[in-house]
């Protein structure tokens, strides 16, 4: 073989492996930017909220609290409005339910005269303390962490809550399909 | 001076000869044909997707905080902005159904058969990016609709085991649907999947003109991997016609009547939304997507709960699995429908599934009608002669909100059965348990009702019994009372 041509053929390796490496260095921080948000640990996301105080609400109802999410870009407008079911159910025992359905994420509304939570997109329905009714949710509505501090109503949130984004580690009080999945 | 230009850009640019080629490269006579329009039309659309989007991005605000108001604009204040949206969405519309339409034809004319495997394998990545960018321009819709459906799809990203949380924020770009979920929609509709598509369709095209078009099937002419070059150049030999201007006319006719449909859609039905404004705290709203994922929708409303996960995260692997391989696994053999009738069925159970569920999609038999207990009255036969009590009972129903799910005389939720002929298939104490503790799909009203508004509402059930049918009867319970002969 010409040596001139085995010297070129070595050259262009050299080449292809130099810009291999220039191809990684620069790869490496868009791989980081995209992934980003994947990469933030869901709960870093979430911090204590305001709800109001807690004379707002009254004993035995459940109604419906709108928040500014915690984490929202100045651009974000109405999305970052955020709104969630508080139910007292009595003196200082709340529970918060997010307004996401257990099933694909629809709002549920409360119904107070069936004491029932009905979703608008599959129809799952919930009962007043967040359990699984019936209708296509594998489990019972999310709720949120919460205590209270003073005199407001504080939760933790900043994650829309699914099945994966759970803002709480407390699951709620009846799981009808747990008996199944066990 | 015109030819001599002519000659100085292409003693240049050196295209003449390749596309006066491209362009006269002969077609079998019987593949200029009316069924072979479809391809060019899709393109056609998406040429005219391309323009109306790039007008559109005039004026759209590609942001949470004012997407919906630059839509709004656009329907209202700029002149004919309305227009150019009722174009670009009813384009859409059709783009998926020719698209759709296309696929079937080259499925039911084997022309998916050697040598045209890749051609149809780059042809389902081109649906699946056209549905992609379907589903992202419905995104860009930034109203109520935009905003669950982003939900719909972050609850079922979130079903994908051990990614789902980094998965969910990847695709909102986030913690919550916002500012930077609109934004990374706007790059996938407007470069990512435009850039893919163009690419894949300049393939796909260069595919169809270095392999020639798929002849006209004949029954009985099996394709061979090892003869069917030669068989198909003889065809070109023998019949072969220059696709401009001999094929290409039906085309252009074609193409001309779907635009003149796409015009004729977008002015007499106008723009699609937007709906209500993307702000999560408004709830009476029923959320809905777009035509064509309405099936999914309904599809999702009817899988058993433990069945839903793996069906959602299975079924399409299988689906795009299957599409993917069907020319390798069928690349030789039979083309015509007519000796083809596992196909035939195939396209024919396909289409009927998909319109069923896209048909209930637009009723939404499985939701609770929200606001059906306050609008829908009972019907005022049903008050006649009934006991104090018995109209209670109607009392109770309406306001603890039974009708949202059941109807009376065809009016009210079609989620639950009609009521009209309940005590006809239910005895007392069936409709008191029924009532007290549910089951089915009916949740459990014990917690909801006291004793006296169950027994009020028991009764007025009790009358619903429907013309000429007779009470139901617990069998049982003729059968352990001696005294009574049944």
């Amino acid at each position: 073989m010409n040596p001139a041509n085995s010297r070129r053929k070595f050259l262009f390796k050299v080449a292809l492996l130099i810009d291999g490496a220039v191809g990684a260095v620069l790869a490496a921080p868009i791989v980081g930017y995209l992934l980003g948000p994947s990469l933030k640990k869901g709960s870093s996301y979430n911090s204590w909220v305001s709800l109001g105080a807690v004379n707002d609400f009254p004993e035995g109802e459940t109604r419906l609290v709108d928040y500014r999410n915690p984490v929202t870009a100045p651009w974000d407008g109405q999305t970052g409005n955020v709104a969630c079911w508080v139910r007292r159910v009595s003196g200082e025992q709340f529970q918060i339910f997010a307004i996401n359905c257990a099933h694909l994420g629809c709002p549920v509304r409360w119904f107070a005269q069936s004491k029932l939570f009905l979703c608008p997109c599959h129809g799952g329905a919930y009962y007043a303390d967040g359990s699984r009714a019936s209708g296509p949710p594998l489990r019972g509505l999310f709720e949120y962490k919460h205590k209270i501090s003073g005199e407001q109503l504080m939760i933790s949130a900043g994650e829309m809550p699914t099945l994966a984004t759970e803002a709480c580690v407390k699951n709620p009080l009846i799981q009808l399909e747990r008996t199944k999945r066990s | 001076m015109k030819s001599k230009l002519k000659q100085w850009m292409d003693y240049r640019l050196g295209l003449a000869k390749p596309i006066i080629e491209a362009a006269e490269h002969p077609i079998p006579a019987s593949s200029a044909s009316w069924w072979y329009v479809f391809g060019s039309a899709a393109i056609v659309l998406l040429g005219l997707q391309v323009i109306t989007g790039i007008l559109l991005a005039l004026v759209y605000v590609p942001s949470a905080s004012e997407a919906w108001n630059s839509l709004q604009f656009l329907n209202h204040d700029i002149t004919l902005g309305w227009f150019l949206r009722a174009l670009h969405g009813w384009g859409s519309n059709f783009m998926i159904a020719i698209v759709l339409i296309h696929m079937a034809q080259v499925f039911l004319f084997g022309a998916y058969k050697f040598p045209r495997e890749l051609t149809w394998i780059v042809g389902v990545f081109l649906l699946l990016l056209t549905l992609g960018m379907a589903f992202t321009g419905q995104v860009l819709r930034f109203d109520q609709d935009a905003y669950w459906g982003l939900g719909i799809g972050a609850s079922i990203t979130s079903r994908v085991p051990a990614f789902g949380a980094p998965l969910v924020h990847a695709l909102l770009g986030g913690p919550i649907i916002g500012g930077a979920t609109l934004s990374r929609f706007f790059t996938l509709h407007v470069f990512v999947i435009p850039g893919i598509l163009l690419g894949s369709v300049g393939l796909h095209v260069w595919m169809v003109l270095r392999l020639g078009i798929n002849e006209w099937p004949m029954p009985g002419r099996l394709v061979r991997k090892s003869t069917y070059e030669r068989e198909y150049q003889d065809l070109i030999a023998k019949t072969g016609v220059p696709f401009v201007p001999d094929g290409v006319w039906k085309d252009a006719i074609f193409a001309a009547a779907i635009v003149l449909a796409v015009i004729a859609c977008a002015f007499f039905f106008g723009p699609f939304g937007p709906t209500g404004q993307p702000d999560p705290t408004i709830i009476q709203t029923a959320p809905k997507p777009d035509f064509a994922f309405l099936w999914i929708y309904a599809v999702l409303a009817f899988l058993p709960p433990s069945l839903e996960t793996p069906f959602l995260l299975i079924a399409p692997i299988v689906i795009i699995g299957s599409l993917l391989l069907l020319p390798l696994i069928a690349g030789e053999g039979e083309k015509h429908w007519s000796r083809r009738p596992v196909a035939v069925l195939m396209v024919a159970l396909i289409a009927v599934t998909l319109g069923v569920f896209t048909r209930l999609g637009t009723y939404t038999p499985w939701s609770p009608v929200m606001d059906a207990w306050t609008s829908d009255p009972v019907p005022l036969e049903y008050l006649h002669n009934r006991t104090p009590l018995e109209r209670q009972g109607a009392l109770v129903l309406q306001g603890k909100q039974c009708r949202d799910c059941h109807s009376l005389s065809g009016i009210g939720g079609l989620r639950g059965p009609a009521l009209d002929s309940i005590a006809a298939r239910m005895t007392e104490d069936q409709i008191t348990r029924q009532v007290l503790q549910g089951g089915g799909n009916m949740p459990s009203y014990g917690n909801a009702l006291s004793p006296s508004e169950t027994t009020a509402l028991v009764h007025f059930l009790l009358t619903l019994r429907g013309p000429g049918l007779t009470p139901a009867v617990d069998a049982s319970r003729t059968l352990t009372s001696p005294g009574k002969p049944h």
